[in-house]
């Protein structure tokens, strides 16, 4: 049963939900940009393309941890994304402090990315692992504060389950003030943890080209895009979970929820589109200033009952 | 064709690589990507790392000192791989066939698939040179 969620839901849907998020990320990008834009089948022949290239590993890497790395991101977003499913489909199943399980999983795929980058022997890959490592660094703090007030809302339970259940009774948090407030956090520090512009200085393309990645080639990268990908799908899905009282799937109510991802996955992409990328140093004053202050009100007017 | 061909054709990612050129044939190969010609559409996509690439976009004369670099870049690229010439430098050294520092063309040091002629070729040659390879390599 387990390794049947672990599978099919974890893997198979969140993957084909993850390239297709891609594909509308990519297409609304291109329009916002007067351009056409790829077709819809294009991050799936991506992936396929670098699964059947050649691997090479650089002279000088620590060989088994540079291919091991991948997987592990692999397995991380694979298994955060089987507990948020496990969690929409039976509210009821999940155990006490899953919420705890789900932030520390959500973090691995970038774990995965800094190992990996220093593994490589690479300088730029080091000097982007070590910026990605200051990046987790600064959003964690307000990304978990953001993420407590639907704990605080559905009476300091840290069971997923229990927040959903909360918010099919009450409505979506993000009706509070509070709610609002930690969700606009949240997003912010997606944006980071996708590594999407304006927060993508560890791998700045025109900068240091890739960063992390740029020993990778073959089966490797093909594993980075795709857990990239399916980290486009999850993130905001877990958003969805904590703010917007989840996905609903039966009916119409598909059409909302459809409506819902849609809606999350559009603002992040326009925020990539209208700004420029910040130094690490002006993303780590962003989170440890503003944000945190944002996040730490919200938590107190969550606490007040507002 | 097999399914990994099918795939790299479908979304070759270019490395371009200057080998001594004037910059006209990269400004021109850089227009490609603007949003009037858009080769998002095929799937190309500039690769900022060799590793990532599928295709070698070349373009100059290849003189003595990058002729070594374009050899161990080849040699980084992962296989399959296609390598396309820009430019007449790289197809018959153009105004430069008579230059101490111009040895041998580019064919001479790596196998090229395309050379697309042109002083510099226009965006649309570029284009319509990287659909025949296309053709080319999807006919075997």
């Amino acid at each position: 049963m387990i390794l049947l969620n672990l599978l099919v839901f974890g893997f198979l849907v969140t993957s084909i939900l993850g390239l297709t998020a891609s594909w509308v990320d990519r297409k609304v990008t291109a329009r916002v940009q007067y351009r056409v834009g790829p077709p819809f089948y294009q991050p799936l022949v991506d992936i396929i393309k670098l699964l059947g290239k050649e691997t090479l590993v650089p002279t000088g890497s620590y060989r088994s941890v540079f291919l091991g790395a991948p997987l592990l991101g692999l397995a991380g977003a694979v298994t955060a994304a089987s507990v948020l499913w496990m969690n929409q489909i039976h509210p009821q199943t999940g155990f006490t402090g899953d919420w705890i399980v789900v932030i520390y999983l959500l973090t691995i795929p970038s774990m995965s990315i800094i190992i990996g980058g220093f593994a490589s022997r690479n300088p730029l890959a080091s000097l982007g692992a070590s910026r990605e490592m200051k990046l987790v660094l600064s959003y964690e703090l307000p990304f978990i504060l953001a993420m407590l007030v639907p704990v605080v809302h559905s009476g300091l339970s840290i069971r997923l389950g229990d927040i959903l259940l909360a918010q099919r009774e009450a409505g979506a948090f993000a009706g509070n003030l509070s709610g609002i407030l930690a969700m606009l956090v949240g997003l912010l520090c997606i944006q980071a943890k996708l590594a999407l512009v304006p927060f993508d200085a560890p791998e700045a393309e025109t900068e240091i080209v890739h960063g992390p990645l740029i020993e990778y080639s073959g089966t490797g990268l093909a594993m980075y895009k795709l857990t990239k990908n399916m980290m486009l799908f999850i993130l905001p899905f877990f958003l969805i979970q904590m703010f917007l009282g989840g996905f609903s799937l039966a009916g119409w109510g598909i059409l909302w929820s459809v409506l819902k991802f849609v809606g999350v996955l559009a603002l992040i992409t326009v925020i990539r589109n209208t700004n420029p990328r910040v130094r690490i140093d002006q993303a780590m004053r962003f989170f440890w200033g503003p944000m945190t202050v944002i996040a730490a009100v919200s938590l107190i007017l969550a606490l007040l009952g507002l | 064709m097999s399914l990994k061909l099918k795939a790299l054709l479908k979304s070759p990612w270019v490395f371009h690589l200057s080998t001594g050129s004037c910059n006209n044939c990269d400004i021109e190969t850089l227009d490609c990507l603007t949003p009037r010609f858009d080769v998002e559409r095929f799937g190309i996509l500039l690769a900022g790392s060799i590793k990532h690439a599928d295709v070698l976009l070349v373009s100059g004369s290849c003189n003595r000192m990058s002729a070594e670099k374009l050899k161990t870049l080849y040699e980084q690229v992962p296989k399959p791989c296609l390598v396309v010439g820009i430019g007449t430098c790289t197809g018959s050294r153009g105004i430069f066939i008579d230059s101490y520092n111009c040895p041998v063309p580019l064919d001479k040091i790596i196998p090229v698939d395309a050379y697309i002629p042109g002083c510099p070729p226009k965006p649309e040659a570029i284009i319509a040179g990287v659909v025949k390879l296309i053709e080319k390599v999807g006919k075997g």
